[in-house]
């Protein structure tokens, strides 16, 4: 007996040999890493890399940004942990000693009458930047960092955060206060590193409307303001820098250049002309408003600018009237013209001054999605100001409605002479990149292009087509700004695709239909 | 001694015994060992099972086989294009059977079988990249059967008998690929439902031209398992009006189909110590078309899953060597066609076609009591395969990548003979 006991623990042995083994498992080299060294991978950027959607940084978002993806297809190439600065919970929002001073994420809710759209989640954020986390962190993205950011020392000190010279983000986790985002980066020794920098250097100014000041000549980023357009030899001699110190760790990596606002949503989303003569609040007052722009286009006419005519269609939707700061500003004359028309000199010297540098937007206007709020709303600082001119309530109210008889303001529109400053920018921005990516044999990402495709025709998944359509497009979160998941893993697969090409590596793509769009919350 | 000993191993090694879809067939240690043929062998208690009307040809007057299998099934899957792997932690099976016959008369047998023929037990890791297909199933089914077995003349006989089946599920997937609640976790619902029972019945006969010579056939009738007012669990699902569902416990109705079995076979006896057996089984698994899950509230869409199984069949071998009064050694090998077809690939129950290798042997303690060994080696081919049957927004999404499966049983049984 006991010798076939003994046979039944050999034949055991041989069937425990006999495990369902895939012939080519994916653990066991099946992808090369090339040329390439992806043990220890850093990310240095801004709200792109750092994950931020939503208008928020929170953990799930950060779980998907870019570079923890890439981590995570690295992994199969012998990439190692990838460390984020991870927030204290999916909320978002940020406090400075208790006080709340960054506000929640967007998430898609439900109102009232059953309509589906952005609104800030409630609840107390738990995330206080005077915690300061310890140790490196793979993810260097800082949110709201421009180029000359990454090198400024003190960007991370907490002193700073409530005059503006700090970073709430950085503060969280900088090595020290007199840290700069680019040192703390090659502290950590990478061997592979990602660098996509500049897009607030021209995003900032456009969403805000084009109310800062292209600096374009101004040599010292000390004296921008915050919305400003940095200088691209500025941006030339601190990226330079920053690849500088990067590739002087040895490390091989990926240089991602600058998209076009004009792909994504926030600028794309509200229509030149969305007022519509079936809108109950405009439809009624169009003869009347159209009596009174005649007279003030018959004085555009003798003044030779035509062209700025204002009327409102009865059959068709209509632009609204925004202010171009970039138009000769004619107040003075157009007043003058208006009283030798008849016109009493009060309400002339007003509508010269409301109207002198007015006109009807055309679909070369991007409209800002924070407009779609204010677009056909009574404008109260306008209504304010006039009342405070003496005119009586019932007409100021008349005339300070947005787009309609108040010009849309500066920060409601991104003007074509506003967007050429944008892009003249962006072109040298990414003239730049490009040439140091190739001066220094770096993988060049063309983001540009992919925005393009995004918000294009789409780009094709396995569940659909990702475009950049708010809300429903599936590649931008709530902000209009900042990719959603499934915009992140597109562009996870993008850098990784640059990356294959330059150094022959086979890292595989994630499939980004397993990555989600908008949230849906009524918290 | 040592040669029989050689090619039993070689046979054993790196060989398969299971069944497709979620068949397993596992119902006798001595049969087993053989391939899992039976149909047409007179060998103790299991031909309760294989084929009631071999109970009469049972010598004893009062016949027991208990045993129970340990079943160590392993699925690794990976998708090559995106870097995905999963492999199955999958709890530890283990069917049983229980045959008891008494011989009433020279001519007349009566008999009590319980068996599981039916069961799945896969699990994986939570939110793996095909979540939104199954995360863990448990699927088991206990068969009871009553049963006669009458002999008309010297060498026909009849058997069978009612079933009664008690069947239990518990099953767990992500609600799609991307929805979470606000935290990440992801939406998902677990089906449970225990206790459904149903009705079937089973029959066979078996035809013995010469002494040595066996033929055999049996049916057992498909059963379908309804579950009416199970529970459907929903989790993680964001608080949403525009979310499919809200969290919490709602009732479901589904049919689970366990798919009539046909057998044929034959035994030869060759002298006085080898046995050989062949079976073929045609289960018509074309009656698993479609698992739709109804949820009571009708604002819950209702979950349809299309299957699309085919019938399949088994070719089953078999041989038997009785050594020595206290040894018979025994060998087999089948192979099992898959009932799923090419599209249908899910996760769920990953079987393609397969081999099985098997052996084992009875140890006589004395006159009446014998201990019953076998082992099953199932050893599946590595298969490239998709799941077509999932949408999203209308538009079906493929879960495709490559699977390897195998399984390993090990099994003990006592039979006893009065």
């Amino acid at each position: 007996m006991k010798k076939y006991i003994k046979f039944i623990a050999v034949l055991a042995l041989g069937f425990a040999s006999c495990e369902a083994d895939l012939d080519n498992p994916i653990e066991e080299n099946f992808y090369s890493s090339g040329t390439a060294d992806f043990t220890n991978y850093v990310a240095v950027g801004n709200s792109l890399t750092a994950g931020y959607a939503d208008g928020a940084l929170f953990i799930t978002g950060q779980n998907n940004s870019y570079p923890n993806i890439m981590a995570q297809q690295f992994s199969l190439v012998g990439g190692g942990d990838f460390n984020q600065p991870l927030m204290d919970d999916n909320l978002g929002g940020l406090k400075l000693g208790g006080s709340v001073i960054t506000e929640n994420r967007f998430v898609l809710a439900v109102d009232a009458n059953g309509n589906p759209g952005p609104a800030r989640l409630g609840g107390d954020p738990a995330t206080d930047i005077s915690n300061v986390l310890s140790g490196s962190f793979n993810n260097m993205g800082v949110p709201g960092a421009k180029s000359f950011h990454l090198v400024a020392p003190g960007y991370g000190n907490v002193a700073g955060v409530p005059t503006g010279q700090a970073n709430p983000y950085f503060v969280r986790f900088a090595s020290e206060a007199n840290a700069t985002v680019i040192g703390d980066a090659i502290a950590q020794s990478p061997t592979f590193f990602s660098l996509w920098i500049g897009n607030n250097d021209i995003l900032s100014y456009a969403t805000s409307g084009g109310v800062g000041v292209d600096q374009t000549g101004n040599f010292d980023p000390t004296t921008y303001g915050s919305n400003d357009i940095t200088d691209p030899n500025v941006f030339a001699s601190v990226y330079q820098s920053q690849v500088d110190l990067l590739v002087g760790t040895g490390a091989k990596g990926a240089l991602i250049n600058i998209a076009d606002v004009t792909s994504i949503p926030y600028f794309t989303t509200v229509p030149f002309a969305p007022l519509s003569p079936a809108n109950p609040n405009f439809g009624p007052l169009i003869p009347t408003l159209n009596a009174t722009y005649a007279q003030l286009n018959g004085a555009f006419a003798f003044l030779g600018v035509p062209e700025r005519s204002i009327s409102f269609a009865t059959d068709a939707a209509s632009a609204v009237v925004v202010l171009d700061e970039s138009l000769l500003d004619i107040s003075a004359q157009l007043t003058q013209v208006l009283i030798g028309g008849g016109l009493d000199q009060a309400t002339a010297t007003i509508f010269g001054l409301q109207y002198g540098q007015a006109r009807q937007a055309t679909a070369s206007d991007l409209l800002l999605l924070t407009s779609s709020g204010a677009i056909g709303q009574l404008n109260e600082g306008r209504l304010a100001q006039l009342m405070a001119f003496g005119v009586p309530a019932a007409d100021a109210a008349q005339l300070s409605i947005n787009g309609v008889t108040y010009p849309m303001e500066d920060q409601w529109v991104l003007t074509p002479a506003e967007q050429s400053a944008v892009a003249a920018a962006q072109a040298s921005y990414n003239a730049t990149i490009q040439a140091l990516a190739g001066a220094n044999d770096l993988a060049y990402v063309d983001a540009r292009a992919a925005l393009q495709a995004i918000a294009g025709g789409g780009v094709p998944f396995d569940g659909g087509v990702v475009t950049s359509t708010f809300v429903t497009g599936g590649g931008f979160s709530l902000d209009g700004v900042h990719p959603s998941p499934r915009g992140y893993a597109l562009t996870a697969n993008t850098i990784i695709e640059a990356i294959n090409a330059k150094y022959g590596s086979t890292v595989p793509n994630v499939n980004i239909g397993a990555y989600g769009t908008v949230t849906i919350s009524n918290d | 001694m040592k040669k029989v000993l050689s090619v039993l191993v070689l046979l054993l090694v790196c060989a398969v015994t299971y069944a497709g879809g979620y068949r397993v067939s596992l119902q006798g240690q001595r049969s087993l060992a053989m391939g899992h043929t039976g149909v047409a062998v007179v060998n103790n208690a299991e031909i309760a099972f294989f084929n009631p009307a071999g109970l009469v040809y049972l010598e004893n007057k009062l016949n027991i086989a208990v045993g129970v299998s340990g079943v160590f099934a392993d699925v690794n899957y990976q998708n090559t294009e995106f870097g995905q792997s999963a492999q199955t932690d999958s709890p530890t099976g283990t069917p049983f059977y229980f045959y008891a016959s008494y011989a009433v008369s020279k001519n007349v047998s009566v008999g009590l079988a319980a068996y599981t023929p039916y069961g799945s037990s896969v699990d994986y890791e939570q939110d793996w990249a095909g979540s939104h297909l199954v995360n863990n199933i448990e699927l088991a089914a206990i068969y009871v059967q009553p049963l006669i077995s009458v002999k008309l003349g010297d060498v026909f006989s009849l058997g069978g008998g009612p079933i009664y089946v008690s069947g239990s599920v518990n099953f767990n997937r992500n609600l799609n690929r991307t929805l979470t609640d606000l935290d990440g976790n992801r939406s998902n619902v677990t089906l449970d439902a225990s206790g459904v029972s149903a009705w079937g019945w089973s029959a066979g006969f078996m035809f013995n031209p010469t002494d040595d010579l066996h033929f055999g056939m049996n049916y057992r009738a498909q059963i379908d398992v309804d579950v009416e007012g199970g529970d459907a669990t929903f989790s993680n699902v964001p608080n949403s009006p525009l979310a499919p569902v809200a969290n919490g416990t709602v009732g479901f109705d589904a049919t689970l189909p366990l798919p009539a079995e046909w057998t044929v076979g034959m035994s030869y006896e060759l002298g006085d110590k080898w046995t050989l057996a062949f079976d073929y089984n045609l289960a018509v698994w074309s009656a698993y078309k479609s698992l739709d899950i109804d949820f009571a509230p009708e604002d819950v869409p209702d979950s349809v899953n299309p299957r699309n199984y085919d019938d399949a069949s088994t070719y089953r071998f078999g041989a038997q060597y009785v050594m020595n009064d206290k040894i018979t050694l025994r060998g087999g090998y089948y192979f099992d066609e898959s009932p799923v077809q090419e599209g249908f690939f899910a996760p769920e129950t990953p079987r393609n076609d397969s081999h099985g290798f098997t052996g084992g042997l009875s140890f006589n303690v004395n006159s009446k009591l014998s201990i019953d060994a076998s082992f099953l080696y199932l050893k599946f081919e590595e298969v490239d395969a998709s799941y077509i049957g999932y949408q999203e927004n209308g538009q079906a999404v493929p879960f495709s990548g490559t699977y390897k499966s195998s399984a390993f049983v090990p099994g003990l049984g006592v039979s006893y003979k009065l």
